[in-house]
């Protein structure tokens, strides 16, 4: 049986259970590294660039893990477009270039090019030439990749239940996962997310906002139309497909009654968040937002006391709204 | 109608020509100063890389001037400048400037496009004007990258190089006070005759590629002038990008001059194999060029943060140890500490002149007479 390695980071957190559903189905073993660890990061920070943004540095961490392993395979993706006319960004256009040139002794890499922004057949083209890896019957490697797409489907539905990504993905893999608590904020969440799910790159933060009380609502969580409705009223569409998903999602929580406050993760060094932070904070109206940047540094107490601060705020300014006069004067 | 637009390195030289000759009034961005500087970096996204930050710097200085449109170009990405014209234009109102915005968005090498965008800027005036005015236009752009060639060359020879750089802005600014050919070829051909009678001295001479993105290589600005600060050490620079080559690459379609961009992209294949927006393909590929060419080193420049620049220096490594070509890179931020940029590049340039003497060591041995 044949092993592929897929990297626990970027897009493993949208796309793992396409990817996997459809390796197995053509009868090969998928081994993921571990959920992100001060070892892989420190592994990243290495080998990467230094002028790279986080979560690609921690990609390379994944990828030096995975190649300790006995692999086959391993799968690193050149992701340049999901959809029409958009982009991913260019370093995920880049990213299996640059580990082949500074990782050593990688296993033989699979870096078929996922581009969808012009036509969608060059894709079914790489699929079938992926599949022939390991079979050559094209009709099991078409029905792997609609198996993958359903499981794919299916987890994106779990995500609009209220689960993160990577919740979803533990959920979809068997482990059961408890979200219920006691909530009495809702909080808009937003960020790439590959940096907001990596428990570790965001320093947990969907769980630090939970524990504080919060409700946590995620662009997943959100009607896809009403995204895409929001977005377009932007003057010129965003190319960025995330960049848009984050304008169209923020102006959308910026219209909904039931959200108090929104709070956008974005990374050090991300070129399009630099820019989509800016147009975000210019073109919401009526909610609190709150921009963190996060980088390779673990000092949490500063990313603490910002959040309680910005819940505290919400919960002040709604009993304001209220009319409730403080007793304490 | 009172029109102004970006700067980037003379390319303010041609485009004021063609403005003019659209009949347009124009209030030319000022040279980028310090204030210029101050001013982008004030009003700008903090994360931002610096060409929209001196952009925003350029808007505010003419707006206060009394601009009243502004010319900009656009993009379809991935690299940011395509998002560009839209932050500005709503910090811009944000801050209670009125203004019209004229965005030339990239045509896709449909050239017909973007002469019709460039025809409805111009009010009341024939097809033939225009045409003139896009023709003399280059004509201004081709002279002004003759002498910039010509500085970077002599740049790196003559022995008083202040004289170089005061003879190259005294032409730089007849060319631009030119109204007709004549006396811009006059402007060129006397500037380049004063160049070239300059004496020169008999130290050792490095080659340097300079490549990277194409804002910080054009503006000195965006820089710190280190294009000419190389000159100053004895070395010649050629960058990997001209204005008038990427025009033709990328607006022409490669129809009016010969290009070697195809050959620029199949060099940077077994290291870099797909485009990733900005020049990232084309840093690496020039690298190899240039490696190829027998260069002593390849400097790679670009702004804090670009994105493909970034990919192309996580390659750039591999590349220097296949071809044995010192790289180094320099990220650009409104940082102005000079002292530090012009320590590193004399530790490169001290480094490649080492390298020289050594490969050479027989030929320096025999002038010394110790042999």
């Amino acid at each position: 049986m044949k092993r592929v390695g897929i990297p626990h980071g970027l897009f493993y957190y949208y796309y793992y259970p396409l990817w996997k559903t459809f390796f197995n189905s053509l009868g090969a073993e998928v081994v993921t590294s571990p959920a992100t660890n001060r070892l892989i990061v420190d592994a990243g920070i290495q080998k990467a660039v230094d002028e790279t943004c986080l979560p690609i540095k921690v990609y390379f961490g994944h990828v030096f893990q995975l190649c300790q392993q006995n692999l086959d395979y391993i799968f690193i993706p050149r992701l340049v477009s999901i959809e029409a006319k958009s982009y991913i960004c260019p370093k995920f256009m880049g990213v299996p270039d640059m580990i082949k040139a500074t990782i050593p002794g990688l296993p033989p890499v699979i870096d078929i090019v996922i581009d969808l922004s012009k036509t969608d057949k060059l894709l079914k083209k790489d699929i079938f030439q992926l599949g022939r890896l390991f079979t050559r019957d094209n009709k099991a490697i078409r029905n792997a990749y609609k198996k993958g797409l359903q499981e794919y489907y299916f987890c994106r539905a779990l995500a609009g239940q209220g689960y993160t990504m990577s919740e979803a993905i533990q959920v979809w893999e068997g482990t059961s996962q408890d979200i219920t608590g006691e909530y009495d904020l809702n909080l808009g969440l937003l960020g790439h997310g590959y940096s907001l799910y990596d428990e570790n790159i965001s320093m947990n933060i969907v769980n630090k906002v939970r524990a504080m009380g919060c409700r946590v609502h995620l662009p997943e969580t959100c009607d896809r139309k009403s995204i895409e409705a929001e977005a377009a009223t932007i003057p010129k569409r965003v190319f960025w497909t995330l960049g848009r998903k984050m304008v169209g999602s923020a102006l959308h929580m910026d219209k909904r009654k039931d959200i108090d406050g929104m709070i956008y993760v974005a990374c050090f060094g991300c070129g399009p968040d630099s820019l989509i932070g800016e147009i975000i904070e210019r073109k919401i109206k009526n909610k609190p937002f709150m921009l963190i940047t996060i980088d390779e540094h673990t000092g949490e107490g500063g990313l603490v006391t910002r959040l309680e601060a910005f819940c505290d705020m919400l919960r002040r300014r709604r009993a304001s709204s209220e009319n409730n006069i403080s007793s304490h004067g | 109608m009172k029109i102004t637009f970006p700067r980037m390195g003379n390319t303010h030289i041609p485009i004021k020509a063609l403005l003019q000759g659209l009949k347009l009034e124009v209030i030319p961005p000022l040279p980028i100063s310090k204030k210029t500087m101050e001013l982008g970096v004030k009003y700008s996204p903090e994360y931002a890389c610096l060409p929209l930050k001196i952009n925003m710097g350029n808007f505010i200085e003419t707006l206060d001037q009394g601009a009243d449109t502004i010319l900009m170009a656009g993009g379809w990405g991935p690299c940011r400048f395509g998002y560009y014209a839209q932050v500005e234009r709503d910090i811009l109102k944000d801050l209670g400037y009125q203004f019209d915005i004229v965005i030339l968005e990239a045509p896709d090498s449909r050239l017909s496009e973007l002469f019709k965008q460039i025809k409805k800027l111009g009010k009341n005036v024939s097809l033939f004007e225009v045409c003139k005015a896009i023709k003399f236009a280059w004509y201004k752009l081709n002279t002004v990258e003759q002498l910039e060639k010509k500085l970077e060359y002599i740049l790196a020879r003559v022995a008083d190089k202040n004289a170089a750089e005061k003879v190259y802005n005294n032409g730089l600014d007849a060319i631009d006070k030119a109204g007709c050919y004549e006396e811009v070829a006059f402007a060129l051909r006397s500037t380049l005759n004063k160049m070239e009678k300059l004496p020169h001295h008999n130290r050792i001479l490095l080659k340097i590629g300079l490549v990277g993105e194409i804002y910080t290589i054009l503006e000195p600005a965006a820089n710190y002038n280190i294009v000419n600060y190389l000159g100053r050490l004895d070395g010649e620079v050629i960058r990997s990008i001209y204005t008038t080559d990427w025009i033709n690459d990328h607006l022409l379609g490669g129809k009016i001059k010969k290009s070697n961009h195809q050959h620029i992209i199949n060099c940077a294949k077994p290291y870099l194999n797909y485009w990733v927006g900005g020049h990232g393909q084309e840093s690496v590929g020039s690298t190899v060029d240039f490696a190829q060419r027998n260069y002593h080193g390849v400097i790679q420049i670009g702004p804090m943060t670009c994105m493909p620049e970034i990919v192309a220096q996580s390659v750039l490594g591999k590349v220097s140890d296949e071809y044995g070509i010192p790289c180094m890179t320099m990220y650009f931020d409104e940082h102005a500490g000079t002292g530090g940029i012009y320590t590193r590049l004399e530790a490169f340039m001290d480094m490649l002149q080492r390298r020289v003497m050594e490969h050479n060591k027989h030929k320096f041995d025999l002038v010394a007479g110790r042999n």
